[in-house]
Formats: C-alpha cells, sequence, structure tokens
C-alpha cells in the first residue's frame, strides 16, 4: 500500500520536467484532434449536401411538369367539315368526323403564310397537342348543339412548346441548336401578344396512364398499379412473416433446424434484389403460369422481397416484450398460444406495424425485380385488377427516364417528387407509430 | 377476380361457419358454456377451419389443374391437319392465340375457322369449369361443417385441435423464408444448367469477350455469340470499388462523429437525414447519376481535357456510392456504440485526446464490426440494379479505367431479359448463370461478414 501511494510522489519530484516534453507536442495533438473532429463533421455536411443536391435538382427539374401552356383558338364547328355527306346529323357522322380537320383549319386560319410550304405546315400543326382532334369529338357527343357554330378552345400546347414556354429553351441560341425553329417561336410569340396563352394545372398528370405524348402522360396509372401491387405485397408478406415471426420467437425450439431457419432470414434479407426478380420469373411465370406483367406476381415477388424485414422487425417486437407477461398469463392459465394472441402480439403490435410500413416504403421504392417479371411495358390502360397488365410508380420513373423526348424530364422528376412524397409519409407514419405508442419496459 | 370473390365467399361462409359451431356447441352443453371442454369460440374457430381448409386446399389444386385439362381438351379437340407436326413452340403461339381470340384480343390467326371454334369451345369450357368450382369448393365446405357439426359436443377437444392446426400453419410460415432460398437457388441452377450445356462453363467464367447473341442464320455475320463474363466482373467491381472510395470514408467518419463527438440534438437532426438518404429508392439514384452526376463529370473533364464517356463508371459509381453512405454510417454507428465506455475511459485516463482514443482505442475495438459493415456494403453495391442500368453503360469494355463505360453483371441481366425472352436461346438463360454468380457472390460476403459480426458481438456482451 505504502509502495502505491508513494510512486506519484516520487514522480513529482522532478515537476520541472513533464510540460517541457509533453508541451512541444500538445499544440500538434490539439491540432490534429481538430483536424479529425473537422473531417467528421465535414463528412456529416456531406451527405446532408449531397440530399440537398438531390432533392433540389429533382424539385427545380420536377416542378414545372404540374402546369402545362394552352392555347386559345378560334373553331369553326363548320357543318360541311362535320358532316360532308349532308343529310341529318346523327352521333355516328359526328363519331367519324374529322376533328383534325377542324384544328388544322384553324390554325391555317391564323398564319395563312405558313400553309404554303409542306414542312413548315407540319411544324404548325404541331403546336398543339395531338390529342387536340380527341378532345374536340368529346366537346361535340357531349353537347350537339356545338355544330355550326365558332368556339374559342383552349388546347394543350405540344411538349416542345410547352416546354419553350416555360422558358427551358434559350431562343438566343442558333436555330440548329435548339429543338423549336424559327417559325415556332414567332407563332408562340404571336398568341403570346394576343394574350391567348395561358398556363392551367396539369390535373391530368394525376389522372391519366402513360402516354407516348409528354403531355397527355400521367402517373395515374402507375398509381393504381402501385397500389394493388402492395395490396398484394401486403396480405402475403404481413400475415406470413407475423407468423414466422411469432413460431420462431415464441414456440421454435432452439435447435439446428431453427437456426437454419435464422441464418436464411439474415442473408434472405442480403440477396440483391434483382435476384428475387429471377425467382419471380422463373418460378411464378414460367413455372406457376401467372401473367405476365401483372400486379399478382409482382405482388408476391415484393411479398418474399420484404418477408424478411418484416420477420427481423416483428421477432424484435416480440422480443421486447417483457417474459413477466407471458408468465402472468400463463399462471393464470392460459394456453401459450393465448397468451401469445391475448397479450404478447398486442402489445408488439406497435412495433409490429412500424416495421410493416418501413417494409412496404421498401417494396414502394423497389424497381429492378419487378423489371424481369415484365412489369415494364408500355400500358395506357389504367389496371382494373390484380391480373392486369400493370406498371408501378418506380418503374414509370425508369420508363420516362429512359424516354429521349425533354419534357418527360419533368415528368420523370414529378413523378418521383410523387413517389418520395408517399415515402416521406409512410415513413412519417412509421415514426408517429412509433412515438405514439413505443413502450418501455 | 371472379376467383377472389370465390375466396372472399369461402372466408364469408367459414365466418358463418364459426357462429354456427360457437352456437352448436353452447347447445350441447344445454346453455351452460362452463360445461364445454374449451371456449365456445374455439368450438367456432373448428368449425371455420374445417369449412375453410379443405376448401381452399381444392382451390389451390383446382386452379393449377384446370387450365392444363382445358388447354389439353381444346387442343385435342382441334382438326389433326392443324397439330400435326408442330414444334413445341409453334404449338404455344397456336394455344396462345386461340386464348387471345377467347378473351375478345384481336389475334393474327381470328379468322380461321377452326380456330374461332376451339376459341368458343375454350369459353365454354372454363365457364363450366368455373361452375363446377365453384360446386364443389361449397359442396366441401359444406361437408366440412356438417362434419364439424356432428363433431361438436361438450367433451370435444377444440382448442386443443385448433391450435395444433395453428401450430402448423405457423410452421409453414417460417418455412417459406427457406423455400424462397430453395427456389432462388434452384431455379438458378437449373436455368444456368440448361445455359452450361450450350456454352461451355469455363468459357463463361473466364472468357475476355461478352457479345450475347444467338445467331438467326448459321451464316450469319458475327453469328457467334461469345459468353465470356470477365468484362462484366471487372466493370461490377470497377464501379463497386469507386463506390466503396466514396462511402467507406465519408460513412465511417460520419458515424465516428455521430457516436463519439455530436451532441444528442445533432444527432436528432443528422440521424433522420442519413435515414432519409437510406431511404430514397434506388431508381431516384439512377435518374440523378444519369442527368446531374454524369453531365456534371462530362463537363469537368472536358473542361480540364480529358475524354468522359457519358457513361462513365465514375458517375455511376460516385452516386452508389452515396446510396450506401448511410448503410455504412448505420452499421458503423451501431459497433462503435457497442465498444464498451470503460476502454475509452482507460485511454483518456492515460492522457491521450478524444481522437487519438478513436483511431488507437475505439476503431480497433469495433474494427472486426467495421469490417463486416464494409462487407455488407460491397455485397449491396454489387447486387444494386437500378443505379448502373441508367447510369452505366451496356457494352462490355475490358478496362478499369473510371472515366469509360463499362457494363455490370445486374446491367446485363436486366438488358437480356427486359423484351423478348427464349428460354431455349443462350442469349436469356445466359441471365441466369450471371443471376448464379451474383447470388453466391453476395451470398459468400454476407455469410463472412454476418459471422465476423456476431463473432464480435460475443465479445462485448
Amino acid at each position: 500500500m505504502t509502495d502505491t501511494t508513494s510512486s506519484p510522489q516520487g514522480e513529482s519530484a522532478g515537476p520541472a520536467r513533464r510540460p517541457l516534453t509533453i508541451s512541444p507536442h500538445l499544440a500538434k495533438r490539439y491540432a490534429r484532434e481538430r483536424l479529425f473532429r473537422t473531417l467528421g463533421l465535414a463528412s456529416v455536411a456531406t451527405a446532408g449536401l449531397i440530399l440537398l443536391v438531390l432533392v433540389g435538382s429533382i424539385v427545380s427539374k420536377g416542378y414545372s411538369a404540374f402546369w402545362l401552356h394552352h392555347v386559345d383558338l378560334t373553331i369553326e364547328f363548320s357543318v360541311d367539315e362535320l358532316n360532308p355527306d349532308g343529310g341529318p346529323i346523327e352521333m355516328e357522322t359526328l363519331q367519324k368526323a374529322n376533328y383534325l380537320g377542324l384544328v388544322r383549319d384553324a390554325l391555317k386560319r391564323e398564319f395563312p403564310d405558313a400553309a404554303s410550304d409542306r414542312r413548315e405546315r407540319r411544324k404548325l400543326y404541331g403546336l398543339v397537342s395531338p390529342n387536340a382532334d380527341i378532345m374536340l369529338r368529346n366537346m361535340v357527343l357531349n353537347d350537339p348543339s356545338l355544330v355550326g357554330t365558332t368556339q374559342t378552345v383552349s388546347f394543350k400546347m405540344s411538349d416542345d412548346m410547352d416546354t419553350f414556354a416555360k422558358g427551358f429553351i434559350d431562343r438566343d441560341l442558333p436555330e440548329s441548336d435548339r429543338r423549336v425553329t424559327d417559325a415556332e417561336i414567332k407563332w408562340h410569340d404571336h398568341f403570346e401578344a394576343e394574350g391567348r396563352v395561358h398556363v392551367a394545372f396539369n390535373i391530368d398528370f394525376f389522372t391519366k396512364g402513360d402516354s407516348r405524348e409528354p403531355e397527355e402522360a400521367g402517373i395515374y396509372g402507375a398509381l393504381i398499379g402501385s397500389i394493388l401491387t402492395l395490396t398484394v405485397t401486403l396480405l402475403v408478406s404481413f400475415p406470413v412473416g407475423v407468423m414466422a415471426a411469432v413460431y420462431l420467437e415464441e414456440f421454435a425450439p432452439k435447435n439446428r433446424f431453427t437456426d437454419l431457419i435464422e441464418v436464411n432470414i439474415n442473408n434472405l434479407a442480403a440477396v440483391p434484389s434483382i435476384v428475387f426478380g429471377l425467382l419471380g420469373l422463373a418460378v411464378f411465370l414460367n413455372f406457376f403460369g401467372l401473367p405476365r406483367s401483372a400486379p399478382l406476381a409482382g405482388g408476391l415477388v415484393l411479398a418474399l422481397m420484404t418477408l424478411p424485414t418484416i420477420i427481423i422487425a416483428s421477432r424484435s417486437a416480440l422480443k421486447a416484450v417483457p417474459p413477466s407477461i407471458r408468465e402472468a398469463a400463463l399462471g393464470l392459465g392460459a394456453s401459450p398460444l393465448q397468451v401469445v394472441t391475448h397479450h404478447v402480439l398486442p402489445l408488439a403490435m406497435p412495433g409490429i406495424l412500424t416495421g410493416t410500413i418501413i417494409g412496404m416504403a421498401q417494396a414502394l421504392g423497389e424497381t429492378a425485380p419487378l423489371l424481369m417479371i415484365g412489369m415494364v411495358a408500355f400500358i395506357v390502360d389504367v389496371p382494373q385488377g390484380f391480373t392486369d397488365p400493370a406498371t408501378v410508380l418506380p418503374v414509370q420513373v425508369y420508363i420516362w427516364a429512359d424516354s429521349p423526348e425533354r419534357a418527360f424530364v419533368e415528368k420523370t422528376s414529378a413523378a418521383i417528387m410523387v413517389l418520395l412524397g408517399f415515402l416521406v409519409l409512410m415513413n412519417a407514419i412509421a415514426v408517429l407509430l412509433r412515438k405514439r405508442f413505443e413502450r418501455r419496459w | 377476380m371472379q376467383t377472389f370473390i370465390v375466396v372472399l365467399a369461402l372466408i364469408g361462409f367459414a365466418a358463418i361457419g364459426y357462429t354456427m359451431g360457437r352456437a352448436r356447441a353452447v347447445m350441447t352443453a344445454g346453455g351452460v358454456p362452463k360445461d364445454l371442454h374449451s371456449l365456445p369460440s374455439y368450438y367456432g374457430s373448428y368449425t371455420a377451419l374445417w369449412i375453410g381448409l379443405p376448401s381452399l386446399i381444392l382451390l389451390a389444386v383446382w386452379m393449377i389443374v384446370q387450365p392444363q385439362i382445358i388447354d389439353g381438351l381444346v387442343m385435342g379437340g382441334l382438326p389433326s391437319d392443324m397439330t400435326a407436326g408442330l414444334s413445341d413452340s409453334q404449338f404455344g403461339l397456336l394455344l396462345n392465340d386461340i386464348r387471345n381470340v377467347a378473351t375478345g384480343n384481336i389475334s393474327s390467326r381470328g379468322d380461321d375457322p377452326a380456330v374461332a371454334a376451339a376459341a368458343t369451345q375454350l369459353s365454354s369450357l372454363r365457364h363450366t369449369g368455373f361452375i363446377l368450382m365453384v360446386v364443389a369448393v361449397f359442396g366441401v365446405g359444406a361437408g366440412g361443417l356438417a362434419f364439424a357439426r356432428n363433431r361438436i359436443s361438450p367433451t370435444l377437444r377444440a382448442r386443443n385441435t385448433v391450435e395444433k392446426v395453428i401450430n402448423v400453419i405457423l410452421i409453414i410460415s417460417s418455412l417459406i423464408a427457406i423455400l424462397t432460398t430453395v427456389g432462388i437457388v434452384l431455379s438458378l441452377l437449373f436455368e444456368s444448367f440448361v445455359f452450361f450445356t450450350k456454352v461451355p462453363f469455363y468459357e463463361f467464367l473466364f472468357g475476355l469477350n461478352w457479345s450475347p447473341q444467338t445467331a438467326l442464320r448459321a451464316d450469319q455475320v458475327g453469328s457467334s455469340g461469345a459468353f465470356g463474363a470477365i468484362p462484366l466482373f471487372v466493370g461490377t467491381l470497377l464501379i463497386t470499388f469507386i463506390a466503396m472510395v466514396v462511402a467507406a470514408p465519408i460513412g465511417l467518419m460520419s458515424a465516428i462523429y455521430m457516436a463519439e463527438y455530436a451532441d444528442p440534438r445533432f444527432r436528432a437532426f443528422a440521424k433522420p437525414m442519413l435515414e432519409v438518404l437510406a431511404g430514397i429508392p434506388t431508381v431516384v439514384y439512377g435518374f440523378f447519376a444519369a442527368l446531374t452526376v454524369a453531365p456534371f463529370f462530362r463537363g469537368a473533364g472536358e473542361s480540364i481535357g480529358l475524354d468522359v464517356s457519358s457513361e462513365s463508371a465514375l458517375a455511376a459509381g460516385v452516386v452508389m456510392g452515396i446510396m450506401i453512405i448511410p448503410f455504412v454510417s448505420s452499421l458503423s454507428d451501431d459497433v462503435i456504440n457497442a465498444v464498451p465506455q470503460s476502454l475509452r475511459d482507460g485511454s483518456y485516463g492515460l492522457g491521450a485526446t478524444k481522437s487519438e482514443t478513436i483511431r488507437s482505442v475505439v476503431v480497433p475495438a469495433a474494427l472486426p464490426g467495421i469490417v463486416g459493415a464494409l462487407l455488407l456494403a460491397i455485397s449491396r453495391a454489387i447486387g444494386e440494379t437500378m443505379i448502373v442500368v441508367m447510369a452505366a453503360g451496356l457494352a462490355a469494355n475490358l478496362t478499369i479505367n473510371p472515366l469509360e463505360a463499362v457494363t455490370t453483371v445486374t446491367v446485363q441481366i436486366v438488358t437480356l431479359l427486359v423484351g423478348d425472352q427464349e428460354f431455349d436461346s443462350a442469349k436469356t438463360l445466359s441471365a441466369f448463370a450471371l443471376g448464379l454468380v451474383l447470388f453466391f457472390i453476395t451470398l459468400a460476403l454476407n455469410v463472412i461478414a454476418l459471422g465476423v459480426v456476431r463473432k464480435y458481438r460475443e465479445k462485448y456482451d
């Protein structure tokens, strides 16, 4: 005892030497300390900056997709054009009438000098969206009394003109370097000067399916496809995942076999998602003959993929329920299954649901396995059921990102914004659930 | 959709059976529930199980068997001169045409009377089949109900039976994970095996040339496809390497800062931010890589006189690295936090600064876990698909220059399988061989990483 107490005293005998040996290094060491700390902070800041750049670049590219430029044209619903054979006007003749001619006539009247050159004429007709005639037909079919009148009708501009009107094409560039010609700019300025160009909310983006024309394309089909697919995923993976977790956590004997299942689940969680796509292609499509491109097959693939996530989350939620609750229930005469269904599961449910929502959010953002089972097809119709061909939001993003038209860039970014919106919503619900119902035992 | 309604109806039937069974049990006990062996609800569940299980199993079997029988009948009914001498794929095409006509779609053979007749036969057979199925399924359900009702008596051990059945269902659920793995391995192995009968194994693994195509005619120019996967492996490794160069330092330093330096308020803000980065779908990263990062690198390269490909490995790799940062940082954060405080205190007591403690005590102590985290991150990067599909190239260049376009295993799987698939050509099948390689490499990395992490955890717990 005396030895140990005496040794510090012995060292303090030379107090003058210690600062001498340490202090020259000290400044250096502190500098290193500051450097290290700054590096750490810089890393976190880099991650934050990247997130800002990522979100910023998408929002700045995509915000403009939520509105479209329209142009007012004076349409003469002339009887000659709509009913060239004469005779009484019937629905059938109206159905088949040449509405495209009406639009073209209106444009020709507007710019008579452009009508001479064939190439220029085509450009002129391309000012408005190619679906203008369908819109006119629906107008007339809804209200046949329009025939014979002259109306001002508002048309969507075609994608290039819309992009120009939004200011994304520099008019000072040489004509060969931009998507719009000088003539098109002239026409646009003509309408603009007359106050006939106006901006409207792009409602079609939320109510229509895919289209080859950017101004007609919407995400509604993909959204419904995502909902149908996730429904299948949830219906399969939630019960199976929870039951598997209950078995492994509450009932399974500890032996090699259950160890194997456990290792297996951990490994499945790390298998690349594209491999699940290959599995779906080989097993669900080729072996079981499920329909291609259908939410049913896609949902099953995603269910297998999210199963490990749900099982792992459910197991940790079950593990968090204290054993005393089980023992108390057993002591009152409940059977093991009653203990689980009446007490443990309800207490673990918030944790299980949080894990499930996070798993569903992953499934919502997943693309690669769905490409394998054909959900990447160009599908205009909104899917009506689980076996209809469909696509999902992230795949729609992928399809649009691959399209060459400039206007699809903003559509893609806008679709990403919608997708991120859903993800944020789901994660917020998960966080809320955790905050609201989390219990510390 | 019709089947879906049948399933719903069956569930409804089982629900009715539940109340009936319950009521029956109470009745047999003379209205005194406490004389029953089990709670009345167990008698209800007992009845519902007897209704639901056999009928649902029958439904599933019926759904698998019926199309095959109907196809056989329809094809057998065709005039023999139409089916004679058809190969398997032609036979399939004919069958497909008939199906298309039957569902009212336009088909190339729609005006052929024999096809039209077969299509009507097909639809009528399907219709009869469906009605038969509904009758049979509900017949079985009713049989189950009658049986269960007969069995119900106060001495019937309903709870034990129901719990036994539920236990079996629980076991089956946990087996699905194993079945998935078995399904993955078997399907990959099977298709790869077919592939390796067409292309020798060593040529695939060690060949230096990748141009997956199969000849339409024997004398076609460039008819011999080459299936040497080395350029894909090199491309994958190159992009993975770039990704790890980005992700490992940033991820690790963020984890160290968050675990050791940051105060709780900063953590509360920074951790969710990293989680957001982790939650962004990969297709979004792919779009970001292709439209923002790749042009940026190209422009930057041009300004200093470098020729950067617009699908450079660099852009794909850097964005993949960004995607992996939160993965690395959250895993390392966990292991760093698991290092006991006593080790740090000991180091401080010896006069070390915080960074010295971290570098010479905390990180070495956490090293196995960090290595595990990095291995998992590498396996993530190797298997990542959408970023490389959208931002990396398609042509297989054997190069390690990060400024050139390279292709990866996952890109090739996607390009080979999106669009037309022919499961008898080496082109389509090679995707499964690539998938097999991918699966085993990532599996090996995961097993090693999980092993390392587990071993480390046992040390301090």
